[in-house]
């Protein structure tokens, strides 16, 4: 395991304050400011909501990267739930089979520059997130 | 912790208070719903200034307290939305249509009794 990572069980919905937090803190450490803090925290709001709506636990881990010269946050999403039966669908705006508007999972997707999403039924849900210093 | 609700003449005005929990926000719509018959409020102002981020479930939620409020006879306006967390709000394709927002508490203020008077002077 990297020393760099920071790890948040997501549990309940008040973990979903905790991780939005650390998520800020350590884009601050990067490099990020601003709108994008706000942006950054918004979308692990939205995958930890996903955790804690469909998955009931999981975690999500927190890491700098770097590509080059330009630095960034990576964001994984992790949870051993039921799984996402049809990707397409739950990427898709407006769908939604729990208590939301059904805009989470694109709408996290549309606040980072990268978003891959691997979800194996029975299994789990790994959503992988990241963005960079502009 | 729960969101504290303030009565002011015919208003009802809640300040969110940092790191709400979903129970508190559902605590807030079930006390405004019921406190809008206690006090026979016409509007309620919901500050949400001191909130670093809005997600698609914090807005749902404000957005319900408004339509709850609006069927118990009164009407909402959110004030106080941070630049930060509008632009973040856009880019997430969050809106709040139909629902009255202000800069901060004194424009909704305003805002809301002009709303309140110009139904009363039998507008809609």
């Amino acid at each position: 395991m990297d020393a760099d990572e920071t790890h948040v069980r997501i549990d309940r919905d008040g973990d979903i304050i905790a991780a939005r937090q650390k998520a800020r803190e350590l884009a601050a450490h990067v490099g990020f400011s601003g709108s994008d803090l706000t942006i950054i925290a918004t979308a692990i709001s939205e995958v930890a909501r996903n955790i804690v709506v469909y998955a009931s636990h999981g975690e999500i881990v927190l890491s700098a990267v770097q590509r080059g010269s330009q630095r960034g946050v990576l964001v994984v999403a992790r949870d051993d739930g039921p799984g996402i039966p049809d990707i397409e669908q739950a990427m898709r705006d407006g769908f939604s089979t729990g208590k939301s508007l059904g805009l989470g999972l694109p709408g996290a997707k549309r606040l980072m520059d990268e978003f891959e999403i691997a979800s194996e039924i029975g299994k789990g849900t790994t959503i992988t997130m990241r963005k960079w210093t502009r | 912790m729960p969101v504290p609700i303030l009565k002011q003449g015919e208003i009802l005005i809640a300040s969110m208070q940092s790191n709400l929990n979903d129970q508190d926000l559902m605590q807030l719509k079930d006390e405004i719903a019921a406190k809008i018959g206690r006090f026979k409020s016409r509007g309620v102002v919901l500050d949400v200034s001191i909130l670093d981020v809005l997600d698609s479930f914090a807005t749902r939620t404000l957005r319900s307290i408004a339509e709850t409020a609006r069927l118990r006879g009164a009407e909402t306006v959110i004030v106080g939305i941070q630049p930060d967390v509008a632009i973040a709000m856009v880019q997430l394709g969050l809106t709040l249509d139909g629902i009255l927002t202000a800069l901060d508490f004194e424009e909704g203020l305003d805002l809301l009794l002009a709303s309140i008077e110009g139904s009363r002077q039998g507008g809609r």
